[in-house]
């Protein structure tokens, strides 16, 4: 409770923060709590929480960067980030916003719903969801007539030259349009396209929907939209729906071919009913029309509906029972959530709609991209989208769960003997929901005559039903399968019929198993999964690339789509195309379309995927395919196709080889009809570079040659690529290869004196990172050329060059030719007037990056030159600038040391030091750091400071705030080291008193803190001088152990294991003993640091006190039921017999042995395999004193305790390496040996390791020989086991098997006797 | 904590990492292929430790050069052409 209590706080403390603004910093950050006061005579200032800020900068409000691009064109190498949202809003602007949102329906569990990937990403990423998968392509390798179906790469070109055509042209009339040429004369009304329909009268039959669909399309079809309108005079052709696909006839579920998704006819060849010219029918839920037919039939919502209506709370929601559809919020909120998901939505024109129209049937027509997969839905289901279904559930299940309680429910909740009171007549209820918290008193005692009786909570009907909300059955006929998501409904529908198998033909026998594979994958359990990624993968030949994708692709590119169900998506497709190889060739497009998008992913992992993909599929399909299939979208008019193609092509790279591509690239760069395919192919050279690395070495000069052309392009965003890929190229082989740059540095150094803005950028990236890899002697010459520039551009508004002219500044200056003195004349008073300001502390990649140009400089011109700079901006009134600062400092004093800092600067920086640490309110680490650096670096010279800094660490323990206290002690376990070296042990003593004394600290972070400072004093002044004495300090100790949270458990094992190791004689053993049991504990903590730390102290205690005590009670304690326990117990013996040596615990727990007792008997066989595993070689004087018993383990007819004991005999083997006891040994493998052919995995994974273990200690000939009898052996069951083993010979000790190969005797063909063997001299 | 589906894991993890050297076999292997793989090594083994080279070559009279270079290319097709498939192998 303390603990989410403590959370909330901190969350509001740093949102808080977020807020404030730097000028009200120094008023507002008073720790103590009390700084809004006005001190007297004082100025005051506007209450920043309510005002927010008044002083500070404005500059953010203002743009202070120009992009010169028109289009959003992604060049940089980053990935396009999801735009920051403008910090400048001020708070009372915020609770509006608050409110007005509170007063719709919001979730309020939002935030803690797992965000499907379509909810988190950025508008460009939605991009992906615009393209449509295309149709099959002609397969060019395959020998056999093409299917005429499919398009070949000339088809697919045309479209490509069409689809660019028709954009320019769009274009242009967009551009006459804009400059007034060009007027949309008045049009009859009857020839206006569908697009037009908004003022079109809704009460023709012919317009139903179609108006409302309209406006919540993406942008792209409205563009089109415009293009319609626009030329309507010059004969548009109709983009009408009606026009059925052109031209291709596809297969039963395949996309349709056009680049226009509105004509996209879900299901092309199904006969499908045409629904806009269908009057409703009253029957509609069961006829299979989806739209309008639903509208007038009363949804069977069970026995709720009815009492829906009686509720006599009216609820906000309900009033929407009543209203007519059209003025529903929810229906507007329901619809436009997607970009182009146009549900045509009931019509307006049946006012008697019942209010489930709120769900907008017809809603399930999928947006573009998912309706290549399209069927018409089943009959018997509703259609709604994802969306739709899941504000019907949520509203359907809060509903149930408000609804009043019936008699029957109370009568069953109730003990008997309750009746139903008539109020009395003078009874008014409470109006006032202040005073109704109060005011019902609870019946203390008062109907305590029975005892306590807790009912059971009776069952409520529809409450927590399965399926969607009750309205429809989720689960599939064959009960095997997991349940269908809702939105799922249109993917896998079929499953929820129940069908006649033998009826079906073998392809919907095909189709359906592999949606029933597909569902278990997407929706079932681990196992479940595993069988049917495993079933899908056997049989991807049987089914056929098309069944396949066209179904896995659809899932895809789901709106709903979540991380975990595309990684699994992605995995069925990785697992299948290894078994479809080139049959997967027609379906390389449609692939590559849904993969792409990976590759821009923000999700590191969803980006690796991607990759795996791209590189399967180019193994698979072949160069050639890979080639022919993305040269159309190379000069594609939309640039976020052409951004992803360059990745993908990239991969393709990395996966066939850069060779084998080069002379495609040197073609695409040189291409002179669109300057986009130029751009796209240097691009991809880019990218080349980005991904592989140094990998690119071998080809650099070819790259270069194929690019360098690029920057004298008259396209300016040609150039800007050229440079940027350029710079990609040199960073990913520095420092080798200028030679092959020889030819593009006149070009490039022409061009940073000839270009601005982000041309200019971009050169100027490319010879900063061209000057790491030149000599000494050029580089020089070139920086000081480069500098000046640079100079002049410190002063650029632009983001985006103030990033590159840092950068390409420390590249500049890491290189050996500078001299100092230019450093220190030139640069840098421009440097710090530009760049050190408190706005570049507040974007986090500025900040970073000056932070590392300053501590380059530094390392030019001297600590002391830099630091006294900036010193005095430690007590600047901002406190990211402060961190800024702090950090700059703590890692030029790290580099450099502090020999040079003189008195003075050491005084300013002590005293900015802790006007910083005091003044800090984030929680990092960053000040912290600073501290502890620059005083352990001023070393001795600390000294004179340290009252003043334990002054101020002592008050502001004191602190109320549990944060100051926290970074107190924090700093004390910093500085603990500085203090011992400046001999102030009378201090430190002082200190470790006060922080004892905290200990009973109710904040766990802060504890722990307490404890970590007080273990880092412990560990300075040492035991036995130590304040509060250690018999004090231990007993104080034990208790905390026991607290759960992890911070405190660490550090308090820690320091109890420093004075078991160093200072246990200042305690009793029985004092020990009871920490011991509660260190058992520890050893099953989550942390892996808090578990070996825990083994670590066990091992010091039990070296405290002797084994046979703690011995005692740790083989009692094998007996518990426990297992956890047990196997930590297990884990505590081995570690007493790895520090008292084994002799002072084998007997006992050999003698525990013949205990006739499973549970024993293996915690003993278990304690041994651990015990070996710990101590190594000691373990050869015990190994003839260990194999009778292990060979009795071995013989046990229980499968778990011989693997134990075959662990053990592992551990034992590896141990004794060298010892000479391979007799011993070999008698254990004869036991061994024959568990080889047990079922159980665990055993045969055990088995391998001992084998393993022999291999090491007995050599790999004895176990060769072993193998030699089972390798050809006519069972497989007994060969598979042995050809592990064997294996494991082969990568361990290939050179040994060498002379124990047996001979074999030559047949006629071959000859397999290895003469070099006889050779005798 | 171990899943059923996760039993295999490390086991098949083992088949999947020796499977990636040369060398390494599985139970479907036939003769040829093993032994190819044994004349390999040896020849490897034979050239890469100059006392056994000499020794070779001294018995073969001829310079050690050469011997490592007949080494070296006797590693191609140690044991002459893989033998016929038979149809039946595969059921």
């Amino acid at each position: 409770m303390s603990r989410s209590g403590e959370a909330y706080a901190q969350e509001l403390n740093r949102k808080r923060a977020a807020n404030q603004r730097a000028a009200a910093d120094e008023d507002n950050n008073d720790s103590n709590g009390n700084g809004n006061k006005v001190a007297f005579g004082a100025a005051g200032t506007f209450d920043t929480d309510v005002y927010g800020s008044v002083r500070g900068e404005k500059s953010d409000m203002y743009m202070d960067s120009i992009g010169t691009g028109e289009e959003d064109d992604v060049d940089d190498d980053s990935m396009p980030t999801v735009q920051k949202k403008a910090v400048n809003y001020s708070q009372p602007h915020k609770f509006i916003e608050e409110v007005a949102a509170a007063s719709e329906d919001t979730d309020p569990f939002a935030d803690t719903r797992t965000k499907t990937i379509a909810e988190r990403q950025s508008k460009y990423h939605e991009r992906a969801m615009r393209r449509q998968i295309s149709p099959d392509r002609t397969d060019a390798f395959i020998d056999q007539t093409p299917d005429n179906r499919s398009r070949d790469y000339g088809q697919v070109m045309r479209e490509q030259m069409l689809h660019a055509e028709k954009d320019r042209v769009e274009r242009e009339i967009s551009d006459l349009a804009k400059s007034g040429e060009l007027r949309v004369t008045g049009q009859p009304e009857k020839k206006k396209g569908r697009w037009d329909a908004q003022e079109a009268p809704d009460s023709s039959s012919e317009n139903l929907g179609a108006a409302s669909a309209t406006p919540s399309q993406g942008s792209a079809p409205r563009k089109r939209l415009g293009f319609a309108s626009l030329s309507a005079e010059a004969a548009t052709p109709r983009v009408a729906r009606w026009d059925e696909t052109p031209g291709h006839p596809t297969g039963a579920v395949d996309a349709t071919p056009s680049a226009d998704k509105w004509s996209t006819t879900p299901a092309a060849q199904t006969p499908r009913r045409n629904r806009w010219d269908e009057t409703p029918k009253d029957g509609g839920l069961n006829d299979g029309s989806m739209t309008p037919g639903w509208g007038m039939e009363t949804p069977a919502r069970g026995s709720d509906d009815v009492k829906v209506e009686d509720t006599p709370s009216a609820s906000k929601r309900r009033s929407r029972w009543d209203l007519t559809p059209s003025q529903t919020p929810n229906v507007a909120a329901a619809t436009p959530l997607h970009a182009g998901s146009q549900t045509p939505s009931f019509t307006p024109s049946h006012p008697s709609q019942t209010p489930i129209g709120a769900m907008t049937p017809g809603g399930a027509t999928p947006i573009g991209t998912a309706a290549m997969g399209m069927k018409t839905p089943a009959p018997h289901m509703i259609p709604m989208t994802p969306e739709q279904m899941q504000i019907y559930r949520w509203e359907k299940e809060i509903d149930d769960r408000n609804r009043p309680l019936t008699d029957e429910e109370l009568e069953s909740l109730f003990p008997p003997g309750y009746k139903v009171l008539v109020p009395p007549m003078n009874y008014i209820p409470l109006r006032t929901p202040s005073r109704k918290l109060m005011a019902t008193p609870t019946p203390m005692g008062g109907a305590a005559a029975g005892g306590f009786y807790m009912p059971g909570t009776p069952d409520r009907d529809g409450v927590g039903e399965k399926g969607v909300g009750g309205l429809v059955d989720t689960q599939p006929k064959n009960a095997e399968l997991p349940p269908l998501k809702p939105d799922d409904m249109q993917y896998f529908d079929k499953l929820l019929m129940d069908v006649d198998e033998s009826q079906l033909t073998k392809e919907e026998k095909n189709e359906r198993e592999i949606m029933e594979h597909l569902l278990k994958i997407k929706n079932g359990t681990p196992p479940m999964r595993k069988s049917g990624l495993r079933k899908i993968t056997e049989n991807a030949r049987k089914y056929g690339a098309g069944p396949l994708f066209n179904q896995i692709l659809p899932l895809l590119m789901s709106p709903s789509l979540e991380d975990q169900e595309r990684h699994l998506m992605v995995k069925v497709i990785d697992r299948i195309l290894y078994k479809l190889d080139d049959l997967v060739r027609p379906y390389v497009h449609k692939i590559l379309v849904v993969i792409e998008p990976l590759l821009i992913d923000e999700d590191y992992y969803a980006r690796v995927e991607g990759r795996e993909i791209i590189s399967n599929l180019a193994k698979a399909a072949g160069l050639a395919t890979m080639i022919s299939t993305m040269r159309p979208d190379i000069d594609n008019v939309d640039e976020y196709v052409r951004n992803t193609t360059a990745r993908a092509f990239a991969v393709v790279a990395s996966a066939l080889g850069i060779p084998a591509l080069l002379p495609f690239l040197k073609a695409v760069c040189k291409s002179k009809k669109s300057w986009q395919a130029r751009h796209t192919g240097i691009k991809i050279v880019q990218q080349m570079a980005i991904l592989m690395g140094c990998a690119v070495l071998p080809h650099l000069k070819a790259l270069v040659e194929i690019v360098e052309l690029g920057l004298d392009d008259e396209q300016q965003k040609v150039r800007t690529i050229t440079a940027l890929c350029l710079a990609a190229l040199a960073e990913a082989s520095a420092p080798y290869g200028i030679e092959a740059f020889d030819s593009v540095l006149k070009p490039l150094w022409k061009g940073i004196r000839m270009h601005r803005g982000k041309g200019l950028a971009a050169f100027l990236k490319a010879i900063g990172y061209l000057i790491p890899l030149m000599d000494a002697e050029y580089a020089s010459y070139y920086t000081r050329e480069v500098m000046l520039i640079l100079i002049r551009e410190f002063a650029s508004p632009d983001e985006e060059m103030k990033k590159i002219v840092l950068k390409v500044v420390k590249q500049c200056c890491a290189t050996d030719g500078v001299e100092p003195s230019y450093i220190r004349d030139e640069v840098l008073p421009s440097f710090f007037k530009a760049f050190w300001n408190q706005r570049m502390a507040m974007d986090r990649r500025n900040y970073r990056q000056l932070v590392d140009t300053t501590v380059e400089i530094a390392q030019k011109v001297g600590c002391v030159e830099m630091i006294a700079r900036i010193v005095d901006d430690l007590k600047d009134e901002n406190e990211q600038y402060r961190k800024m600062v702090m950090e700059t400092i703590e890692n030029i004093v790290a580099l450099q040391g502090a020999t040079d800092i003189d008195a003075r600067l050491e005084e300013q920086l002590i005293d900015g030091l802790l006007y910083a640490f005091q003044e800090q309110t984030q929680e990092d680490s960053v000040m912290l750091d600073g501290f502890g650096t620059i005083c352990s670096s001023l070393g001795r010279r600390a000294k004179a400071y340290i009252p003043q800094i334990c002054g101020t660490i002592l008050w502001r323990l004191n602190n109320k705030s549990a944060k100051v206290r926290q970074q107190a002690a924090d700093l004390i376990a910093r500085i603990a080291p500085v203090m011992h070296m400046c001999e102030e042990e009378k201090m430190m003593g002082h200190m470790g008193v006060v922080l004892y004394e905290y200990l009973g600290e109710e904040y766990p972070e802060v504890l722990g803190s307490i404890l970590g400072a007080l273990k880092a004093i412990c560990n300075v002044i040492g035991m036995t001088k130590m304040t509060p004495p250690i018999k004090d300090l231990l007993p104080r100790l034990t208790p905390i152990l026991k607290n759960r949270h992890e911070k405190v458990q660490e550090n308090c094992i820690d320091l109890v294991g420093a004075i078991a190791d160093r200072g246990s004689e200042f305690v009793s053993a029985r004092e020990w003993m009871r920490i011991c049991f509660e260190l058992l504990e520890l050893l099953k903590a989550h942390k892996k640091s808090i578990r070996r730390a825990a083994i670590n102290t066990f091992g010091f205690i039990a070296k405290a006190i002797g084994p046979h005590d703690v011995l005692a009670t740790l083989l009692n304690n094998l007996k518990v039921q426990e297992r956890q326990l047990r196997v930590c117990t297990t884990v505590a013996i081995a570690i007493v017999s790895e520090t008292c040596a084994p002799f002072t615990v084998l007997p006992a727990i050999m003698n525990e042995y013949r205990v006739p007792e499973i549970n024993v008997q293996n915690g003993v066989l278990k304690a041994l395999s651990f015990m070996f595993e710990y101590i190594g070689e000691m373990a050869k004087d015990y190994i003839y004193a260990v194999v009778p018993l292990l060979i009795d383990a071995l013989m046990e007819r229980d499968q778990v305790h011989r693997q134990i004991a075959v662990d053990a005999v592992a551990h034992l083997a590896i141990g004794v390496y060298g010892f000479g006891c391979e007799d011993a040994l070999m008698h254990l493998l004869n036991y061994v040996w024959p568990n080889m052919l047990e079922n159980s995995p665990h055993l045969i994974q055990r088995w391998v390791f001992a084998c393993e273990g022999m291999r090491v200690s007995l050599g790999p000939i004895k176990v060769l020989q072993y193998c030699l009898q089972a390798l050809w052996h006519p069972a497989r069951k007994v060969r598979e086991p042995v050809w592990k083993v064997f294996n494991n010979l082969i990568l361990g000790s290939a050179d040994a098997l060498v002379a124990a190969y047996p001979r074999i005797e030559n047949t006629p063909m071959n000859q397999y006797t290895r003469y070099e063997l006889d050779y005798v001299l | 904590m171990a899943l059923p589906g996760e039993r295999f894991h490390v086991l098949a993890q083992l088949e999947h990492l020796q499977s990636k050297y040369t060398g390494t076999g599985h139970a479907d292997m036939n003769r040829h292929e093993w032994v190819v793989n044994q004349h390999r090594d040896t020849r490897a083994f034979n050239m890469s430790h100059p006392g056994l080279n000499t020794f070779i070559a001294v018995v073969e009279n001829e310079s050690r050069a050469r011997t490592r270079f007949n080494q070296i290319n006797r590693m191609i097709q140690p044991c002459g052409p893989p033998p016929e498939k038979n149809p039946l192998d595969d059921v």
